[in-house]
């Protein structure tokens, strides 16, 4: 079969800071964040659930906010700061987050729990969670098959103090 | 011996690696040189391909090949080497094998390019010409022609005893309903994905979502013709399963057929909706007829259920068997029959017959308590099996009783006023419902291997796997406790397919199975231990007897003197070895047999109901187990957790929509797919009431996988009655069966 | 994915520019639906021109007194702003209501509003949907359409407009500040979303070329009597089923003014002015509510799967106006 020599997408330079590094890197358009960070970073702590925007594991921080990468292409967030699950603990130290996710069994398979934790992280800075009724809406955006949820809300409450006291 | 491990809450011992994101699953190895490979599906649910044009895709800059039936690799030919460790009796569907559609959504093409990215847009590029051939897919139009199967692999219909017809007739009270569920999804949060690593030299390393590694190689060997040497099956973690991966999915075929054929290294990652297009809890209808006395004494079981399978397998489960495991009555006729449809074929999905059959079993049972006018705890312990009547054997250990006891304590079950909607907030009706359960506690046969090395690190092994049901941890500590070291001094492996023979990671059997061969090792292990320390010039433990030794805190002592005590890394090193090891198989006892093995739970629901527009909030569950003896409170409480969640999607949400007009499931996403959310989960708590079990298997556990879910959703529809006076029989009980 | 070009668009002048020059174009700025939506082969974009580096990214007063709030601005940004949690938590709550926290935070203002339908059959390319491709029939019809309209549909498609924000938008009367090649216009947001009629691939009265620069909101928020009630198939992170905007102006125990839109019943925010006008000097009372939630659905028809809708609407409208009132009982 003769085959069509262009490339199907172009190609662009884009400059993305991902857990404290600057990375200068080369992205298809179509490339989404969640698949640069799993194909082509091997970041792949952050997992893709449905890449649809409709499970959560993709969750991510970009610029401190948590988004879903799945649904974020590459390309449109060129200057940007990103931090996954890799970036969360300080050398051996886990984050308080990963360690109380630990402590309060808040996991099961473990495949929902990084996108679990920086939806954790993103909640507590947007300080919006007040009653564990918030909590658990506020924690909606990431299903856990598992069932690890009452576990979960223990979490972030206890992050949420935590917070507070600092 | 006291237990230093087993019994404590230990945190997951591979929680680390999960919370700090290093914990690798199927589509998550790199591998080098790798492609990666998209699945085209069928339009349509029966039928012939007539042609599938791929060459818009083939043009691409990219695409290496697209894999449809016509240049396939050479298949086997018989059904046997399609038929894996999970298979039900029939003829498994054979991917590409030739232009017939079976089902929709049907994998049919294959595309594979060197970016993911790529093969989706050729994926999308391929043209299929169909020859459409009707199909059935309405459950109620094949509901006539149910038929048994030849063969079930479920527990055949046991043959009915005393005179139930007779009894019903007889009956002060008696009930007729029709109980049913729809198909549902089982939708772990990690996709089906199988990356395999092209090694260059015939030998292939796949990495696959599976409940066992051995499975997948096995289907691999069979179908390729591959020796056991040339493919290793690696699965170390896998994202939530609960039955989807007992069987190996259709993404490994695509990925080894690719993999052999172009000799690159291939990943296959199905998307969402590929997930509603193979194994699911079939729907089921059934239909029961209860007789009780005017006592309240359970006088005929009638049982008959009616469950969806694929036209080339017949799928079954254990739904009908609950009436003589959980009641006690004299007059019962239990059947089970199937209904072929154009569909896939059903897979187990966590407590597969259990969560069908008992609620329809509870719901019922329910109903006839308010028939007698009795609570409907006491109508339960007044029925009471105090034997198991399927099996004609009493229990190895049964304390359902405690858990009804403790549950309703908790509970406050004694406040509940009897009459439906006599209890409400404003405009909440509130209702309390109870249920109870069973699930099987089997011992399968299983082998594990233990090594000490000389730095006193014990590394044990087993083909097993860990869905998140904790089996790295309570192996773990397993292993710790027979030879008295600490936690961190055991490593356990699991999900490969070179490790010593393990069964299938499912059925609430690992915990018993490779619990048991854990143990077994560590035992030997000691005793080959006691062995080399005879052997050290002067030993004190010449002549002594393994019982009379103790393995504790890193140390072989005397049972009746702990000063005379020797490190178990002196051992070695005295006898300058580097290591020891020992192999075990165990396999359940003889003794089992006399006894029939079960589980129990007892469940507590209150609900909300909004009067007016039928909103159903389940505000507390408790779930009192009696599931032998808990190895890890913690990790055990998880698992009871997960089947309550599970319980509230089954009850309320979840419900794989069959359009009978393609003959497919239209909600094939988990935006339309509804799981429960962290938002549907209150109050819930767990309790383990204590159970000894010596006849069960050496471990004395149970298993929880299962039991945490069968009694939760016939609690929360009996909960939903008694808020509402309305009884909702074909779940899911959403809104619009209440407004 | 079907492959495209890329570019980002400087200022709004240019981002119009661009789309006109380019076949098949469209804006991208949250992109939460469409790449969703490209995933899936359900839009095909041959051009995507990047907005997000526009300056409409922020909230503002009018002149009038009201709020303006720039088209980039995203869903989170907006629903908790001080201004709009003060004056017009109806608009708060709705937005809270829908999709989840992550997705809250990308979603754009005027993306939300462009969201398409959650229509089972538009999402699967396997299915006829006349929306998808025109001409090839409805399967929800006499297919699964639980999720589907009980108003204003059409035999060639029955659709809803999954958007919670939206439905609060229409209670609200905000309009709609559109940027195209002929320059600038402004309309009332119940002529953005349509009726599908026999044109269900158009979801709006947008032009080709047009992008929404920013969403007004009037002075008048119904920040005192107000609510928004979503019903829908779990606690959170589901469309609706059934959702109520209520707003009401009340001076001493009589309504002044009363706004209500319903959300997924039709294909667009469900409004019935003529409805709203029966309580205008009448007490907040169930029997005053009841006649307006009768009027509100009459002429409502469902189908296999979603006649109860129009029940659950009947209630909602009631529950929600009390609610509104403050009435309690």
């Amino acid at each position: 079969m003769e085959k069509n020599t262009t490339a199907s997408v172009s190609k662009e330079k884009i400059s993305l800071t991902i857990n404290g590094t600057e990375q200068q890197l080369e992205v298809e358009v179509w490339t989404t964040l969640l698949d640069l960070l799993r194909e082509h970073l091997q970041l792949t702590g952050t997992k893709k659930g449905c890449d649809q925007g409709q499970c959560g594991a993709c969750t991510i921080l970009l610029d401190g906010n948590r988004i879903n990468s799945c649904l974020s292409l590459a390309v449109m967030h060129d200057g940007s700061e990103i931090t996954t699950i890799e970036g969360l603990a300080q050398g051996d130290e886990l984050h308080p987050v990963q360690q109380a996710f630990i402590d309060h069994d808040a996991f099961q398979c473990g495949y929902c729990t990084p996108g679990q934790i920086c939806s954790t992280i993103g909640l507590i800075k947007e300080g919006k969670a007040k009653t564990v009724d918030d909590i658990r809406d506020l924690m909606s955006g990431n299903i856990c098959r598992c069932g690890a949820y009452s576990n979960i809300v223990k979490v972030v409450q206890e992050a949420l103090e935590r917070s507070q006291q600092a | 011996m006291a237990s230093e491990v087993i019994g404590k809450p230990k945190n997951r011992v591979d929680g680390r690696k999960k919370v700090t994101g290093q914990a690798r699953y199927a589509a998550e190895f790199s591998v080098p040189d790798l492609t990666y490979g998209v699945v085209v599906n069928s339009a349509i649910a029966r039928g012939t391909i007539k042609s599938i044009d791929a060459s818009e895709a083939l043009k691409l800059e990219g695409v290496l090949q697209v894999f449809t039936h016509e240049n396939r690799t050479k298949l086997a030919y018989y059904d046997k080497s399609y038929q894996d460790m999970d298979a039900p009796p029939g003829s498994p569907f054979r991917p590409l094998y030739n232009n017939q559609v079976q089902f929709n959504m049907q994998p049919i093409a294959l595309v594979v390019a060197e970016t993911y990215e790529l093969a989706l847009y050729a994926a999308a590029l391929v043209k299929v010409e169909y020859e459409q051939a009707p199909h059935e897919t309405k459950f109620a139009a094949q509901r006539p022609y149910a038929y048994e199967p030849e063969e079930y692999k479920s527990t055949p219909p046991p043959e009915p005893w005393g005179s139930p017809e007779e009894a019903l007739k007889n009956a002060a009270h008696t009930i007729t309903e029709e109980y049913a569920h729809p198909s549902q999804h089982h939708n772990p949060i990690e996709m089906h994905a199988s990356t395999v690593h092209w090694e260059g030299d015939g030998r292939i390393t796949v990495y696959d979502k599976i409940q066992g590694a051995l499975n997948s190689q096995k289907y691999v060997m069979g179908i390729f013709g591959l020796k056991e040497e040339e493919v290793r099956v690696l699965s170390p973690f896998v994202g939530g399963a609960f039955g989807s991966g007992l069987r190996p999915q259709y993404q490994l075929f695509m990925a080894v057929m690719a993999a052999l054929e172009l000799k690159r290294s291939v990943r296959v990652v199905l998307t969402r909706p590929q997930m509603f297009s193979f194994g699911h809890r079939p729907k089921t209808v059934q239909r029961l007829s209860l007789g009780a006395s005017a006592d309240g004494k359970l006088q005929a079981v009638i049982h008959e259920a009616y469950a969806e399978t694929s036209r080339f397998e017949d799928y079954s489960e254990d739904v009908i068997i609950w009436p003589g495991v959980l009641y006690n009555c004299d007059n019962v006729k239990l059947s089970h029959k199937l209904v072929g449809l154009d569909v896939y074929t059903p897979l187990d999905m966590r407590a597969p017959g259990g969560t069908t059959g008992i609620f329809a079993l509870e719901c019922a049972i329910d109903e006839l308590s308010y028939k007698v006018g009795m609570d409907p705890m006491e109508f339960r312990l007044k029925n009471y099996a105090e034997k198991d009547q399927i099996e004609d054997k009493p229990f190895s250990s049964k304390e359902l009783r405690e858990c009804y006891r403790q549950g309703a304590e908790k509970f406050g079950w004694k406040n509940r006023k009897q009459a439906p909607r006599s209890m409400r907030e404003g405009h909440q009706l509130i209702g309390w419902g109870v249920a109870n359960g069973a699930w099987e506690a089997t011992q399968k046969p299983a082998s594990a291997k233990a090594v000490l090395a000389l730095n006193g690190q014990l590394t044990v092994s087993s083909a097993t796997g860990d869905i998140g049901t904790g089996t790295y941890t309570i192996m773990s500590q397993i292993a710790a406790e027979s030879l008295g070291l600490a936690l961190d001094k055991v490593e356990f492996k699991l999900g490969d397919s070179s490790l010593p023979k393990a069964p299938l990671e499912g059925g609430s059997w690992t915990a018993s199975s490779v619990g048991s061969a854990v143990k077994k090792v560590c035992n030997k292990l000691g005793e080959k231990l006691l062995e080399l320390a005879q052997e050290i010039e002067g030993s004190p433990f010449k002549n002594v007897k393994i019982e009379e030794v103790v393995f504790e805190g890193g140390r072989m002592h005397l049972k009746n003197n702990s000063s005379t005590a020797i490190a178990l890394t002196e051992i070695l090193s005295r006898n300058k070895t580097e290591s020891l090891q020992a192999e075990a198989d165990s396999e359940p006892s003889d003794e089992q047999e006399n006894y029939s093995r079960y589980s129990h739970s007892a469940v507590f629901v209150e609900v909300k109901v909004d009067e007016d527009l039928g909103t159903v909030k389940v505000t507390r569950v408790v779930s009192a187990i009696a599931g032998g003896r808990i190895l890890n409170p913690k990790t055990a409480r998880s698992q009871i957790l997960g089947g309550i969640v599970w319980g509230i999607g089954m009850a309320m949400e979840e419900y794989s929509v069959m359009d009978n007009q393609y003959g497919r499931f239209m909600n094939h996403d988990l935006a339309e797919y509804h799981v429960p959310v962290n938002a549907d989960v209150h109050d819930v708590e767990v309790i383990f009431v204590e159970e000894k079990d010596e006849i069960v298997n050496p471990i004395g556990a149970k298993g929880l996988g299962e039991i945490g879910i069968v009694s939760v959703a016939p609690a929360i529809a009996n909960a939903i009655y008694h808020a509402t006076g309305k009884r909702v029989r074909d779940l899911p009980i959403t809104l619009d069966k209440l407004v | 994915m079907r492959p495209f070009t890329y570019t980002r668009a400087k200022d709004v002048a240019a981002a119009v520019t661009d789309i006109r020059a380019n076949s098949e174009a469209r804006f991208i700025a949250g992109g939460t639906n469409l790449l969703d939506l490209m995933k899936i082969d359900v839009m095909k974009p041959r051009h995507l021109v990047d907005i997000t580096r526009l300056a409409l990214d922020t909230i503002e007063e009018t002149d009038e007194g009201g709020l303006r709030l720039g088209a980039l601005v995203t869903n989170a940004d907006t629903a908790y702003h001080e201004q709009v949690e003060k004056r017009y938590p109806l608009l708060s709550h709705a937005i809270l209501a829908g999709a989840t926290a992550q997705l809250r935070n990308k979603a754009t203002d005027a993306g939300n509003l462009l969201q398409r339908t959650r229509c089972y059959y538009f999402y699967d390319t396997d299915t006829a949907c006349n929306k998808r491709e025109p001409g090839t029939g409805c399967s929800a019809i006499s297919g699964y359409n639980r999720n589907h309209a009980i108003l204003g549909h059409s035999e060639h498609c029955i659709a809803t407009h999954p958007s919670d924000m939206a439905v609060g938008l229409a209670a609200l009367d905000a309009r709609i500040l559109v940027t195209g090649p002929q320059g600038e216009r402004m309309l009332p947001i119940s002529d953005l979303h349509r009726l599908p009629g026999n044109t269900p691939e158009k979801d709006t009265n947008l032009g080709e070329n047009e992008i929404i620069t920013a969403i007004e909101l009037p002075p008048q928020g119904f920040a005192q009597h107000f609510t928004y009630l979503k019903n829908r198939d779990r606690a959170s992170y589901a469309f609706a089923l059934v959702s109520v905007a209520a707003g009401l102006e009340i001076e001493g125990g009589v309504i002044r003014e009363a706004r209500i839109a319903l959300g997924g019943v039709a294909h667009k925010p469900w409004r019935r002015p003529e409805a709203e006008a029966m309580l205008r000097g009448k007490k907040a009372s169930r029997e005053n509510f009841q006649p307006v939630a009768d009027a509100y659905v009459q002429g409502a028809k469902g189908f296999e799967h979603n006649t109860f809708k129009i029940e659950l609407a009947r209630r909602s409208i009631v529950r929600a106006l009390m609610t509104a009132a403050k009435i309690e009982e």
